[in-house]
C-alpha cells in the first residue's frame, strides 16, 4: 500500500497508535480483533446483474456482476467462467493514477478471486448453456472509491453481496431469468503485524505502520480455502496459526451478521 | 485447483505418480554464476522446473520517484517463458507473474540488507525456461542463491517449499499432475535459519490439521533445500579463496 508523501503518519500519531497497541487498544476505540462499522447496500447499481455499495470503516467500494455468454476455458468445457477486476480509481486516494492494473490492485483482485473461487462459492457447472462452446461468464468489477485501509476485506464483502443478488439473464439465451447458484459464503479476513501484534481490519494509517499482512479465506465448515501473505515482514508459524484462529472466528461472525 | 477428481495420484501402496513417497522432495541441482554478465546468477533445476536468476546492482533505483531513503528496493520479474508450458504462454507479464513478482519482491526484501543501500534498487530477474509446477517456490530459492552470490549482504537465505492435499492427503512437493489435479497448493518461503514465514500463499481446502501437517512438512523440507542452496555456494566461494590464496 502507498507510503510516500501523501501517506506519510506525523511521529505524534505513529507512537501514539503504537502506545494504544500496546495496552490492547486502537487509535479509533477498537479491540485487536474488531472490524469497523460494515454497511452493505445490495442492489447500489440496478442496471447491473448484481451489486453492492459496501463502507467498512471509511473505505467505500462499489462492486459491480455483468453476466454475458461466451465461450468457456478449454480444459473447463462445463463450467462458467468467473473473473474478477478490481480498480484504484483515482478518486479514492491521493497517490492512485489512473491507467491499467498495477501490481496492487492485480493482487487485490487475485486474493479476493481466490478465496471465491476455491470456496466454489458458485456453482459453475449450472452456467453452461452449451458444452464446451457457450456458457455464461461472471464479471465481477470492483471500484475503490475512498481508501483508508483493508480493501482486500471490503471488496471481498462487495463482491459476496453482488454474487449472492446476481441474476443470470437466462432469457436472453431463451430460457428464463436465474439467480446466480451459490453454494457457500467463503469471508475474507486480513490482519496486519505492528510490532509483535496481529490486529484484525487495518486502517490506512495501521497499514502504513505494519510490517507485514496476512489475508485467511475460510468458508462455512471451518476450511481454509486461500491465504495471501503480503508486504516485506515476516510471520511466525505460531503467528500464521494465529491469524487462523483470529479469521475462523471473526469471520463467523460476519457471515452471520452481514451476510445472510 | 484443478476438478478431474477421477484421477488417482497415490497408488495402493501410498506412493505417488512418479513414485514419490509423501514426504519426499523432487531431486534438486542449484549451480551459481551461469551468467558472465550479471553481478550474480543461478540456475535451479526442481523436478522438471528450468529457471535461471540473474541480479544487477544494487544500483541507483529507476525512476527516480521509486527511490526509498531509506532502503533498497528489490524488484523481482518472474517471468515464464514462451515454450515454458504445454500450450505456448504469450509472451510478457500477466496477471499471474506480475502477483508472483510482487510477493517474491517482498520475500527477498526480508532477507537482503536493504537498509545499507538506500535510494538503490536491486533487480532479480527470474526466467522459468521449463515449468513443472512449484515455479516460484524453485524461482525463489534460486533467487536467494544468485543474491548471495552477487555479494549483496543478507540476514539469512530464502528457502521455498511448496505442500499440498492429493487425494485427501497432506504431501510435500506437488509435481504437474498433483498441481493440476489435486485440492490444495500451499506455497511457502521461509527464512533457513529463523524459520519466519516471509512467503505464503494458499488455495484450495485445508482444515487447520491439515494446514499444521503441510507446514511440519514443510519445515523439515526447507533444512534439506537449503542444504542445497548452501553447498552451491560454498562451491563457488570456496573455489574463489583458493584461487585468491594461492596455496
Amino acid at each position: 500500500m502507498p507510503r510516500d508523501e501523501a501517506g506519510v503518519l506525523s511521529e505524534i500519531k505513529r507512537d501514539y497508535i503504537i502506545r494504544k497497541l500496546k495496552e490492547g487498544k486502537r487509535d479509533d476505540g477498537r479491540g485487536l480483533t474488531d472490524f469497523r462499522e460494515i454497511s452493505i447496500q445490495t442492489n447500489y447499481v440496478p442496471r447491473a446483474a448484481g451489486s453492492a455499495f459496501v463502507k467498512l470503516g471509511r473505505t467505500k467500494i462499489v462492486a459491480g456482476v455483468k453476466i454475458e455468454s461466451g465461450e468457456p476455458f478449454p480444459d473447463t468445457p462445463n463450467q462458467g467462467v468467473l473473473t474478477t477486476n478490481v480498480e484504484l480509481l483515482p478518486m479514492a486516494f491521493p497517490t492512485f493514477e489512473a491507467g491499467p492494473p498495477n501490481e496492487n490492485s492485480i493482487e487485490i483482485a487475485r486474493v479476493v478471486d481466490r478465496g471465491i473461487r476455491e470456496s466454489k462459492m458458485i456453482d459453475l457447472e449450472k452456467l453452461v448453456i452449451e458444452p464446451a462452446k457457450k456458457v455464461y461468464i461472471v464479471f465481477v468489477d470492483i471500484n475503490v472509491i475512498d481508501y483508508d485501509g483493508n480493501l482486500i476485506d471490503a471488496c471481498s464483502l462487495g463482491v459476496l453481496s453482488a454474487l449472492k443478488t446476481a441474476i443470470v439473464p437466462g432469457s436472453k439465451e431463451g430460457g428464463k431469468d436465474f439467480p446466480l447458484p451459490i453454494r457457500n459464503l467463503p469471508v475474507s479476513v486480513t490482519m496486519v503485524k505492528i510490532g509483535d501484534e496481529i490486529i484484525v481490519d487495518p486502517s490506512v494509517e495501521e497499514e502504513q505502520l505494519s510490517s507485514a499482512r496476512v489475508t485467511v479465506s475460510i468458508s462455512e465448515d471451518g476450511h481454509i480455502r486461500a491465504m495471501q501473505k503480503g508486504d516485506s515482514g515476516s510471520f511466525t508459524l505460531d503467528e500464521i496459526r494465529k491469524a487462523i484462529k483470529i479469521s475462523s472466528d471473526t469471520g463467523k461472525l460476519i457471515r452471520e451478521k452481514y451476510l445472510q | 485447483m484443478g476438478t478431474a477428481s477421477d484421477i488417482k495420484l497415490i497408488d495402493e501402496n501410498g506412493l505417488r505418480i512418479d513414485g514419490r513417497s509423501p514426504t519426499e522432495l523432487r531431486p534438486i541441482k542449484i549451480e551459481t554464476d551461469v551468467l558472465d554478465r550479471a553481478d550474480g546468477s543461478a540456475y535451479i533445476e526442481w523436478g522438471g522446473n528450468k529457471i535461471l536468476v540473474a541480479v544487477y546492482g544494487p544500483r541507483e533505483a529507476y525512476p527516480k520517484h521509486t527511490q526509498d531513503i531509506e532502503k533498497a528496493i528489490i524488484k523481482a520479474r518472474y517471468n515464464m517463458a514462451a515454450f515454458s508450458v504445454d500450450e505456448r504462454k504469450r509472451p510478457g507479464p500477466d496477471r499471474r507473474s506480475v502477483e508472483i513478482s510482487k510477493v517474491i519482491s517482498e520475500a527477498l526484501s526480508n532477507a537482503v540488507m536493504v537498509e545499507q543501500f538506500p535510494r538503490a534498487q536491486i533487480d532479480v530477474f527470474i526466467e522459468v525456461l521449463q515449468a513443472d509446477a512449484g515455479t516460484r517456490i524453485a524461482g525463489l530459492t534460486a533467487a536467494s542463491v544468485a543474491l548471495a552470490s552477487a555479494g549483496i549482504p543478507m540476514r539469512d537465505l530464502v528457502v521455498g517449499c511448496t505442500a499440498g492435499k492429493i487425494d485427501g492427503q497432506i504431501v510435500l512437493d506437488l509435481g504437474k499432475e498433483e498441481d493440476n489435479f489435486g485440492q490444495a497448493d500451499l506455497p511457502m518461503g521461509i527464512l533457513a535459519r529463523s524459520g519466519k514465514v516471509v512467503l505464503m500463499q494458499m488455495d484450495g481446502d485445508l482444515s487447520i490439521e491439515e494446514f499444521d501437517k503441510a507446514t511440519e512438512m514443510i519445515l523439515d523440507a526447507i533444512k534439506r533445500v537449503n542444504d542445497i542452496q548452501r553447498e552451491a555456494l560454498a562451491g563457488k566461494f570456496v573455489a574463489l579463496a583458493l584461487e585468491r590464496g594461492g596455496e
